[in-house]
């Protein structure tokens, strides 16, 4: 027998599932909507960095031997958009690993997939801003030397380089090739988050000669 | 979220150790007070001889495998540390596949009073030094999986100071830094991770490749006198 209180209840539930499907709706058309957008700013965030001015940048370059980041200014032209700037500045930081007497050695065609911005949700103890997530390729993860600090000094530059120059990013996180992957090479973690302004090291005393 | 007790252990081994008093059997006519108990805590060094089995770790050219050497290094200290009369527990001792899980749990439940993580690398060099990146925090009974590290970081410190006074004293150049490696951040005991690199570099005399054998004798010597230090300045917290 259909009572009067299952009557509600189904009258509920259905007006339950209505609000839902039109909510799901909404927000399937609204990252539609971000994803055109993206696509639309995208090429010519491209075709701006070949004829945007050049702009001083600095890039913290690794040291292997001493475990220091060194500050190297370049001039190099920046695209429009904070997205395709993130890539440039990382793109121009790996080819400086690879530039000669470097200590640092990775050598490599392309390093970074793609970098995109998620804002830092908002809870204790947050900081605010962006965390960009970089999408590194998996030539980049291949040709990283082995090690604590190899890999260490590879992700540090890179959160140095990008906080020097976005302050808007506040975090990084790092996929390798669209994916979250445990260790660089064995050895950094990937899995967490990284604050943009972590730790810059200091080349330490050497014992028993000069550096 | 995963948890570490890492009161229990402490009280189950402080029970064991004074149970030739606690044990008595039924209420004595007159209350004889207990005598004073020193109980000395143990000295145990762990060492996490890191990769090994599938996981090879960095190449060394063509046949030269991290997770050998770094096996190598373990058991050279090991025996040093056993004739000093050290304590000590290792998270291997041959070329198996040992999970990050295992490695933190046997460290801690040895309660160790130093955790050694050995790795090597082709590249830098010298001796890297890495504690972990974690904040310092206050010490809690339960800890959090995740940052069990955390509370742990300035006795890490310290002992990092002392293995890269140790080294320095060999002459052996010594890189310091802050990591993210597991199980590093697991490990509810003062830690370091000990990377070793080749000697190379304008600043290095005698360059030397990572197998070589006097070389690989003066890091170990140096840690065995490092960990020797460390084991009158240790503290239990
Ligand atoms: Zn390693």
């Amino acid at each position: 027998m259909i009572t009067r209180g299952h009557k509600i209840l189904f009258a509920v539930l259905l007006l339950a599932c209505v609000a839902m499907a039109v909510a799901l709706i909404r927000l399937r058309e609204r990252a539609q909507d971000r994803l055109q957008a993206q696509a639309a700013e995208e090429p010519a965030a491209m075709t701006e960095s070949a004829g945007s001015p050049p702009r001083i940048v600095t890039l913290y370059v690794p040291n292997d031997l001493d475990g220091s980041l060194t500050a190297v200014e370049r001039s190099i032209p920046l695209p429009a958009g904070e997205n395709a700037q993130a890539r440039v500045l990382l793109e121009s930081l790996i080819e400086a690993f690879a530039a000669p007497g470097t200590t640092h050695p990775i050598s490599v065609a392309s390093g970074i997939n793609d970098v995109y911005f998620l804002p830092v949700p908002q809870g204790r103890g947050e900081t605010k801003g962006q965390i960009a997530v970089v999408d590194l390729s998996g030539a980049l993860a291949a040709a990283q030397p082995s090690g604590i600090e190899p890999e260490t000094l590879t992700l540090l530059s890179m959160l140095a380089t990008l906080h020097a120059n976005l302050p808007s990013i506040t975090q990084v996180h790092f996929l390798v090739d669209g994916q979250p992957r445990e260790t660089l090479a064995g050895h950094a973690d990937l899995t967490r988050t990284y604050l943009a302004a972590e730790t810059n090291p200091q080349p330490s005393p050497v014992p028993g000669g000069t550096p | 979220m995963r948890w570490i007790d890492a009161g229990a252990l402490a009280v189950v081994a402080a029970g064991v150790m004074a149970g030739g008093w606690a044990q008595t059997s039924g209420p004595p006519a007159m209350p004889v007070p207990p005598p004073p108990v020193q109980v000395q805590p143990r000295f145990v060094v762990a060492l996490d001889a890191a990769h090994g089995g599938s996981d090879t770790g960095a190449r060394f050219g063509q046949d030269i495998l991290e997770k050998d050497i770094t096996l190598a290094l373990s058991v050279h200290l090991r025996s040093l540390l056993h004739a000093r009369g050290i304590e000590v527990v290792t998270t291997r001792e041959s070329d198996i596949d040992v999970p990050l899980l295992n490695r933190a749990e046997t460290a801690n439940h040895a309660q160790a009073a130093a955790c050694l993580v050995l790795h090597a690398t082709p590249t830098g060099s010298g001796i890297h030094l890495f504690t972990s990146s974690l904040n310092p925090a206050p010490s809690a009974r339960l800890l959090p999986w995740d940052t069990a590290q955390a509370p742990y970081i300035t006795q890490s410190l310290k002992l990092e100071s002392e293995i890269d006074t140790a080294l320095a004293h060999s002459e052996i150049p010594v890189t310091l830094g802050r990591a993210s490696v597991q199980p590093m951040d697991h490990l509810t005991c003062p830690e370091v991770a000990v990377e070793m690199a080749p000697l190379v570099g304008g600043h290095v005399s005698h360059p030397r490749d990572i197998t070589d054998a006097a070389y690989q004798k003066q890091v170990v010597e140096s840690l065995a006198a490092a960990l020797e230090q460390w084991r009158s300045d240790w503290k239990q917290p």
